[in-house]
């Protein structure tokens, strides 16, 4: 075989062959010619059943609509027709990755209806419950961030201490996810003897585990490329758009409402706010590296400061249900029980609102009550419901690739977007 | 429990110099300090001045708009604003009471963009109605569905 002359071992030029192409076939295609296409409601990259409708110019991002409701669970109506501590199991279930945040904000809200008083055993309990499960939160948002971005080895990591978190859930509340762990007034059940070991045993090992994270991933120069300088969010825009939580914080605003408007004694604890002036999905990863580590610390001074004896539940026989042991020996047990289980109890008349800093950002509560033993509202705040609306502005201009990125650095639960 | 205070005079006597009512004084029909929460309700026609005044008084982030439905009496809706303010450390809740046959009042998206999907929530599942909205279209049920499921007198099995 002879051999081939130089230039026709050159590889052609991209823009030759596609010109040729158009040449043979006839096609002529405007100068400006953009594309709509869906992104999920099934892609694995949108955590869960968002769609978006994206209108794209090459792989460039011209305009992007998030398209909801297809998760409609009618959980607010739903809370209208329970009694008030029947909907503490369906709050659960508005963000399946911070169960007790969710209980907390509800029963904050009902508590302060009641005018409750909360011993100081069970508020450090709740502060400690609450910041593991900020921990476990942010460990799936790891997770399956870096994985939307092509590292899996970081996911397989975060879920290995995932795991520890949702054993000590199951310890203490007999469920892994779906805890109902809190009460209105309190907490349903005494922790187990060995919950406290367990939790000292985690905290120690963690901040190690973070920085094996961190190891991976903050050097590591394929994760810069994707996620330094992607879905630029101002400080002016952030709060324009509601944005809360970690993103609010990586747009250099530096608010916190556990610090600033301390609920459930958090002004007891002393902690750091992780603040980023960089505004991109980086500055929102570093935040939450911080946030997980600032959550150890929080974690360690609640078991350090915890008083040792004491009740969980406020002095309210009427609201909160007897003992198993007393049923058997007190007549007036067994009556509030049954009163508490078939009638409920019933909650003066008012409106309150009630948020709380979740992983994702400030989770509130409106409640509003008529009087009786149902909740006339319930309304939930969600804080991906409102940092959805700024996902266009992060995303527009940019490329079809970083829309994966940015959606990941929201860390959007679809749970708590629909109602 | 303290004993809340309540009427537009009172709580100017209560609170006078919170930012909020000191902003409001003028546009408030009503006014409630109960369980440490401000509520200020205004007139509907009066709903973007009033959003325009908290926020030069410092109420930069609006946290939440939602509705409650007090069927069947009049007036029937109640829109309600929740605002907060990063420098004041404070919540104001601002309150627009709407009659059942007329339900519609000015959207505030030009005050607070993020007012954009809250008011589509409240008119997808309650039936208010927002005047200037970009796009007041359902958001969480399909665009055929019949009715709003979150006013009272809508089933909670749905209708069939």
């Amino acid at each position: 075989m002879a051999p081939t002359s130089a230039p026709d071992m050159l590889i052609p030029d991209v823009e030759d062959v596609v010109a040729d192409a158009r040449r043979r076939h006839g096609v002529t295609p405007p100068a400006d010619q953009t594309m709509v296409i869906n992104l999920g409601p099934q892609h694995p990259s949108t955590h869960g059943v968002l769609r978006l409708v994206l209108e794209i110019d090459g792989e460039t991002v011209v305009s992007l609509a998030p398209d909801i409701g297809y998760l409609h669970t009618g959980i607010e109506k739903t809370c209208e027709a329970k009694f008030y501590q029947q909907v503490v199991p369906l709050t659960d279930r508005i963000d399946y990755l911070c169960p007790m945040t969710n209980n907390l904000a509800y029963c904050l809200a009902v508590e302060k209806l009641l005018g409750l008083e909360i011993p100081e055993r069970a508020q450090y309990l709740r502060v400690l419950l609450n910041e593991l499960t900020r921990i476990q939160s942010h460990l799936v948002w790891l997770g399956t961030h870096a994985m939307d971005i092509g590292a899996l080895t970081v996911f397989l990591y975060c879920f290995r201490e995932r795991e520890e978190i949702l054993r000590i859930f199951e310890n203490v509340a007999g469920q892994r996810m779906m805890t109902s762990y809190f009460r209105v007034g309190g907490l349903s059940l005494e922790p187990p003897l060995d919950f406290y070991q367990q939790v000292e045993n985690f905290l120690k090992i963690m901040p190690g585990r973070i920085q094996q994270y961190e190891d991976l991933l903050t050097g590591n120069p394929i994760w810069l490329k994707r996620i330094k300088g992607v879905g630029y969010l101002s400080a002016a825009d952030a709060i324009a758009l509601g944005v809360t939580g970690p993103p609010l914080r990586a747009s250099g605003v530096d608010w916190d409402l556990r610090r600033d408007m301390p609920y459930s004694g958090y002004e007891k604890f002393q902690f750091k706010v992780p603040v980023s002036n960089d505004c991109d999905v980086w500055a929102r990863y570093i935040v939450r590296m911080d946030e997980m580590r600032e959550s150890v610390k929080i974690c360690q001074q609640a078991l350090a400061g915890m008083p040792t004896s004491g009740p969980i539940t406020a002095d309210a026989p009427k609201i909160i249900l007897p003992e198993r042991e007393k049923m058997k020996t007190q007549m007036e047990a067994l009556i509030h029980h049954f009163k508490i289980v078939t009638e409920g109890f019933p909650v003066p008349a008012g409106e309150v609102f009630q948020a709380v800093e979740s992983p994702r950002g400030e989770m509130g509560y409106y409640v509003v009550s008529d009087g009786t033993a149902k909740p006339y509202r319930v309304h939930m705040r969600n804080p991906s419901y409102a940092t959805l609306q700024a996902l266009e502005v992060m995303c527009k201009g940019r490329l079809l690739a970083d829309v994966v990125a940015v959606i990941g650095s929201i860390d959007i639960v679809l749970g708590e977007i629909d109602r | 429990m303290d004993a809340g205070v309540f009427g537009t005079q009172a709580v100017l006597e209560a609170l006078p110099e919170n930012a909020a009512v000191k902003a409001l004084a003028s546009l408030a029909t009503d006014a409630k300090f109960d369980r440490k929460e401000l509520t200020i309700t205004v007139a509907r026609e009066n709903i973007i001045a009033a959003c325009k005044e908290v926020q030069q008084a410092g109420y930069n982030f609006l946290e939440d708009v939602t509705a409650v439905d007090w069927y069947p009496s009049e007036p029937r809706f109640q829109v309600t604003y929740h605002i907060l303010s990063h420098s004041l450390k404070e919540r104001v809740r601002v309150a627009v009471r709407l009659n059942g046959e007329d339900a519609s009042l000015d959207s505030i998206t030009s005050v607070w963009p993020s007012a954009n999907f809250y008011e589509r929530e409240v008119f997808d599942l309650f039936g208010v109605r927002f005047g200037g909205h970009p796009n007041l279209t359902r958001i969480m049920m399909p665009t055929d569905w019949n009715g709003h499921p979150l006013r009272k007198d809508y089933p909670v099995e749905g209708y069939r």
